[in-house]
């Protein structure tokens, strides 16, 4: 038999794990875009601390603590995902609530400052190394196809049933809770929403801190994954997912998933078929394409310039 | 009032606290194979003290900081400001006789970022679009030189006007596609484009020498004379022996200071005239109101990518001298951070002012260089820098003036 398919598979396993991780972290940006217009560009080093925070959980609990593996995983990302709440909080509140009304560029450069400083403030913290997370779930699940064994990692599969859950909770909230149906009108017109009550400063708040919590499970899962994090992980992570939230249409949530799925098995495709060293390029180079071609994404709506 | 001051001042506080503990409370060390915690809470209190305080002298501190004026240049006649700036050119060129060594090293280093933040503020400044890949340009310049020496054996001065157009031509082809886009989808396409150039600079290993680079690239002559201890080539002189005096390392610190003075100095005069001519008045217009621009039948998308090539161009020269002096490229300088580091000179001396970013530019490879102690709060004190200064003054130390003449009365 042709080692194709069962290969395919297995690359598509590991495109989808990464996939899911992405679109946890393109939907903080596209929320964020959405609601004030502007790149957050400081939301992958959010994700970055949450995978220390995560870590320095774990650390605390210990490895021999005899606990079952699932309270400490659950345990690692609750921490991790207050934390990064309040991180979420605090990033908007000092960077960009007094820049609300400034020029678009004004309020992307401060998000620049934001997140080299957050890059400096984990590398003073916790140091420039690359520091190891314990595997909590080793073995993988394996079956044969033909001669080639297929092997996916318990901590992949994790990966893709939490954040598949995480999306189906997160839409549902989106559209039925009251929170998200404010924060729907402020993605209309936050000014209509204001007159009528809504407190579009809340709302904003909520959304980063939304935001945070999302990439902050991205940020601990794959830590767990791949077993090692330093504090420079959170920039090539937080291109990518911009890059997945621009492929699936910035603004829009579902877009996000869709963006963050197909650009996490485009580059382990790249990766696999192609060359190891070339899987950044296409990923940078697919964001290039897309935004020549088709500026509003997938599943985005054509944004009308008014004078 | 006052209690519900006190009552935001000490949520403030308890936020900090939750900030600094996860990162600087918790320190992660390793021991035999085991992460193991080291629980530093001075720190955490400290963080909640002092932004207890701030948040409690808030009120008192905002009535204070309303009568502070910010620097302002003295207005002065344009005949006085001919003069001031020959006295400072002047006082440039002679100043290194009388220096050491590591003094005009530093200089020289702050007049190529000085180059660079005056061509990235012809992009950001004059026509308003934000590059964050501008360092792709300036590896591009670099390598120019690099591999045209290192294939075809060619000198400083033959490259640098290659260099520069083999930037300028990047910035061209790339400019071309991306300047439909808007602001801030502009800002990641120059960013992807960016890192891009790095990564294939890593990676094709045959032709750039991938990770390592290329070393041994020769330093600039002085007309063909060479400025080391002897000729490289059999027979030739040095210019040392050419004048007759001794050998001194000291005099190629010189040779280099001076041609960076050189070069930021026409790259002033290009950029100051630039800004007087029909196309710089295009780039301000466009800068302030696209639709009105193309409503007045100008053509933003050759404009704009007028503006894009020509920073572009300016960054392939600083890339060639960059290249000369260090006498090695690696990717690793023109990482995304160096982009940052540009755009922080044309932000912090106010976009468009170029005045501005020659200060901008001294200042910020002169301070680190100063306080080495803290060196590795430099990053950290640069990023928080960019936040405050677009929190309080976004126009920058010395805003762009603009050029105009008023009436007498």
């Amino acid at each position: 038999m042709n080692d194709f398919l069962p290969q395919f598979i297995q690359q598509l396993f590991n495109g989808l794990s990464l996939g899911a991780i992405y679109a946890l972290v393109a939907i903080g940006y596209t929320m964020v875009y959405g609601i004030i217009g502007m790149i957050n560009f400081a939301h992958g080093e959010i994700y970055m601390i949450a995978a220390y925070i995560g870590l320095v959980t774990l650390s605390a609990i210990g490895t021999q603590s005899g606990l079952p593996v699932f309270v400490v995983i659950g345990a690692m990302l609750l921490v991790a995902v207050v934390l990064t709440g309040v991180y979420g909080y605090v990033v908007e509140q000092v960077a960009y609530k007094p820049l609300r009304s400034s020029p678009r560029l004004v309020a992307l450069i401060s998000a620049i400052g934001m997140s080299i400083f957050l890059q400096n403030w984990v590398a003073l913290g916790q140091g420039a190394r690359d520091m190891a997370v314990p595997s909590l779930l080793p073995g993988a699940f394996n079956f044969h196809m033909g001669d080639f064994e297929v092997f996916v990692p318990y901590t992949r599969i994790l990966i893709i049933v939490v954040a598949v859950v995480l999306m189906a909770a997160l839409t549902f909230y989106i559209r039925h809770s009251r929170m998200g149906r404010a924060s729907r009108a402020c993605s209309q017109d936050m000014q209509m929403a204001n007159l009528l009550g809504i407190d579009t400063n809340k709302v904003v708040s909520f959304t980063f801190i939304l935001g945070a919590v999302l990439a902050a499970v991205g940020g601990v899962l794959i830590a767990l994954a791949i077993g090692k994090l330093n504090p420079y992980i959170g920039f090539v992570a937080g291109i990518k997912a911009f890059t997945a939230a621009v492929l699936g249409g910035i603004g829009s949530i579902p877009g996000a998933m869709l963006g963050g799925v197909l650009l996490g098995v485009a580059e382990t495709m790249a990766a696999a078929y192609i060359s190891s060293e070339y899987k950044d390029i296409v990923a940078f180079g697919l964001l290039v394409l897309i935004l020549l071609f088709r500026p509003t994404g997938l599943l985005g709506k054509p944004e009308v310039e008014k004078v | 009032m006052m209690k519900a001051n006190f009552k935001n001042a000490i949520i403030s506080a308890v936020l900090a606290a939750l900030v600094v503990m996860p990162i600087f409370g918790l320190h992660l060390e390793r021991k035999g194979g085991q992460n193991y915690i080291e629980p530093h809470w001075n720190l955490v209190i400290w963080g909640f003290v002092i932004v207890l305080v701030l948040q409690l002298i808030k009120p008192l501190l905002g009535k204070h900081m309303a009568r502070v004026q910010a620097p302002r240049l003295p207005e002065v006649s344009t005949r006085m400001r001919m003069t001031l700036l020959w006295l400072v050119i002047v006082a440039a060129i002679a100043w290194p006789f009388f220096s050491g060594r590591n003094a005009v090293d530093i200089a020289t280093l702050a007049l190529i970022y000085v180059m660079l933040g005056l061509g990235l503020n012809i992009v950001v400044g004059f026509a308003g679009l934000l590059d964050l890949g501008f360092v792709g340009f300036y590896a591009v310049g670099a390598y120019t030189y690099a591999l045209l020496f290192h294939w075809a054996g060619w000198s400083f001065w033959e490259a640098l006007p290659l260099s520069g157009a083999a930037a300028a031509l990047f910035g061209f082809l790339l400019g071309f596609p991306v300047l439909r886009l808007r602001g801030d989808y502009l800002a990641i396409v120059t960013l992807g484009f960016g890192e891009i150039i790095r990564l294939l600079l890593v990676n094709l290993v045959d032709v750039t020498g991938g990770p390592d680079g290329i070393s041994g690239i020769p330093k600039p002559t002085l007309f063909g004379f060479e400025l080391t201890r002897t000729a490289s080539q059999e027979g030739a002189q040095t210019l040392q022996q050419l004048m007759g005096i001794e050998f001194n390392t000291m005099h190629m610190v010189i040779f280099l200071y001076l041609l960076a003075l050189c070069l930021a100095l026409v790259t002033l005069w290009i950029s100051n005239r630039l800004i007087r001519m029909p196309i710089g008045r295009a780039w301000e217009a466009l800068r302030e109101d696209e639709v009105a621009c193309r409503s007045l039948g100008m053509n933003p998308t050759k404009i704009k990518l007028s503006a894009f090539t020509l920073g572009a161009m300016f960054a392939g020269f600083g890339g060639a001298f960059f290249a000369a002096r260090q006498g090695i490229v690696s990717p690793e300088s023109f990482s995304f951070i160096e982009s940052a580091l540009i755009l922080a000179i044309v932000v912090l001396g106010g976009m468009g002012s170029q005045i501005g970013v020659v200060v901008a530019a001294i200042l910020i490879t002169v301070l680190p260089e100063l306080a080495r102690e803290f060196s590795e709060y430099r990053m950290l004190i640069f990023g928080l820098v960019m936040i405050l200064m677009m929190v309080w003054r976004p126009q920058g130390l010395f805003p762009m003036k603009r050029y105009h003449e008023e009436l007498k009365q």
